[in-house]
């Protein structure tokens, strides 16, 4: 009875050491337990819906898989941002997986799941549904879903994220910043397409959340 | 007479319709000879932009919208997770993606495998029960007048009758030394799990089938021309990775669409008798590189499922 009584209370403490370790609230809006790890709340905004304007990215929603591979290149560098990387460099690993399986937990917002079959006028629209084929440039939405609702951990949603983050992410790739993508896949496609390009498509999935939000 | 006529009409009939369930019997490769050259002087199909809003513009559209999104808008042919532009890239007109304007002008075909001439909706109809896993559209239903008018759209201008370069797949030359299981399953591993997952399940995005299941109960049968691995080879070396077409060389091309052909996957439609083994002999043996009926790792493939 005794030898049962101090095993479950050994798997308990087992059970509970991770989430003491490292409380996600406590990450996100006081920041690690190193100092240079600094609170996500002030950029990511208190539900971690980010900052638009200012090109902080919506995180809340996001999977879980796929921050932990950008806090991780963050700090590699692979992804390579003067703000993030020394935060990520600082944030332990579980620190890091505790953030990261908080804000997948969060809803993403509602969008509108608009597909190859639709009308597509517009560069932005042409470029989302059909691709632009003589440049080996797919659609959008072959990989990351009607809509830009992002597929698995490798493909994120587009729409949800700002005109001002999705078209900084394009750029950082044309110039080299960013070569976190498996493959390169969104790499070189990314390098083909020019500055109306990025604008246009960055515009048009941001607007897709929007339209989505006013349904 | 007349009434004794009748029965045996009728036992005639009954037979036809069991054989008639298969619209396009004969599905072995079409050896093309106008793909050398490829891409100097291809045929350009019409912009969607010149589409005319009327009624013809409305059902091209309508066709276009059921070959991109198959599964929503032909649900009941549709027996898997795939859809036309799957494996007609740029919704059926990239060259040397089996384009449709290539295939549209080629019907009605003579095949002399079963001395019968097949036209374009039979084409089609061979489409949906093969590579859909499904079954055929009526041929004067929606379906097909939409699909049939897309093709028709996209084929404005090309010549009728003439094998029209960038049709099909270009063939790729197998590794002198065959193809390679195992160097398969590494290539599939490091190039095409990020989208078609670790078992080849595809991925979706809700109900929708965003990346293709490229094996098991999802996928295309066993009677699909992409189950011949020179076939996979052909398109996998031109369109895939997505986008980053010709990036794979002539042999990793192989192997890679060895691996993807290697495993179970539904029961080709013709089976003979419930014997792989006939149905092998009939359709199989004599159509390109396949493993349909062979035994791979201890097991025989072909069973279905």
């Amino acid at each position: 009875m005794n030898v049962l009584r101090w095993t479950s209370c050994l798997l308990l403490l087992a059970v509970s050491i991770p989430i003491h370790a490292a409380d996600s609230v406590s990450v996100y809006t006081k920041g690690g337990a190193n100092p240079a790890a600094m609170a996500c709340i002030t950029c990511h905004g208190a539900e971690g819906e980010g900052m638009g304007a200012a090109g902080f990215p919506r995180l809340g929603g996001l999977s879980a898989e796929y921050m932990k591979k950008q806090l991780t290149d963050f700090a590699s560098g692979e992804r390579a941002n003067p703000i993030m990387q020394p935060i990520a460099a600082a944030l332990s690993a579980e620190e890091a997986h505790a953030v990261s399986t908080m804000l997948a937990d969060k809803p993403w917002p509602a969008v509108e799941r608009v597909g190859r079959a639709a009308a597509a006028l517009g560069v932005g629209e042409i470029l989302a549904l059909r691709g632009a084929w003589e440049r080996n440039i797919p659609e959008c939405v072959a990989c990351h879903g009607p809509g830009g609702v992002g597929v698995g951990e490798a493909f994120p949603p587009l729409a949800g994220q700002s005109t001002q983050y999705i078209a900084a992410q394009l750029n950082a790739w044309r110039q080299g910043a960013r070569n976190n993508d498996p493959n390169d896949l969104m790499g070189h496609i990314a390098r083909k397409l020019t500055d109306a390009e990025v604008g246009a498509v960055a515009q048009y999935f941001a607007g897709l959340a929007e339209k989505g939000a006013g349904q | 007479m007349r009434m004794r006529i009748k029965p045996l009409l009728l036992i005639a009939l009954a037979l036809s319709a069991s054989a008639e369930d298969i619209v396009m019997e004969d599905q072995s490769q079409i050896v093309t000879g106008a793909v050398v050259g490829a891409g100097v002087h291809d045929f350009r199909p019409p912009l969607e932009s010149a589409l005319s809003d009327n009624a013809y513009g409305k059902l091209v559209q309508e066709g276009r919208a059921v070959f991109v999104d198959t599964r929503n808008r032909a649900p009941e042919f549709v027996g898997n997770g795939l859809a036309c532009a799957n494996c007609h890239l740029e919704q059926g007109r990239k060259a040397n993606s089996a384009p449709l304007w290539a295939a549209y002008t080629m019907y009605p075909a003579y095949r002399s495998k079963n001395d019968r001439v097949n036209s374009y909706v039979e084409r089609i109809q061979g489409c949906f029960q093969f590579s859909m896993n499904g079954t055929a559209p009526p041929a004067d239903g929606p379906v097909i007048a939409a699909l049939s008018a897309y093709s028709y759209w996209l084929a404005t201008g090309a010549p009728t009758g003439q094998e029209l370069p960038g049709r099909g797949y270009p063939a790729v030359p197998e590794p002198s030394d065959g193809y390679d299981l195992v160097q398969g399953e590494q290539i599939y591993a490091s190039q095409c799990a990020v989208c078609h997952g670790d078992n080849g399940q595809g991925q979706k995005s809700g109900d929708d089938y965003v990346f293709p299941p490229l094996w098991g109960a999802d996928s295309f049968n066993w009677g699909a021309g992409m189950h011949r691995i020179n076939t996979a080879a052909a398109f996998i070396k031109e369109s895939m990775p997505l986008g980053k077409g010709g990036s794979l060389s002539d042999a990793q091309a192989w192997h890679v669409a060895a691996y993807m052909n290697s495993h179970e996957r539904p029961q080709d439609p013709r089976l003979i008798d419930g014997s792989v083994e006939k149905t092998r002999d009939k359709y199989h043996a004599n159509d390109g590189e396949n493993l349909y009926g062979k035994t791979v790792n201890g097991q025989m493939l072909g069973k279905g499922m």
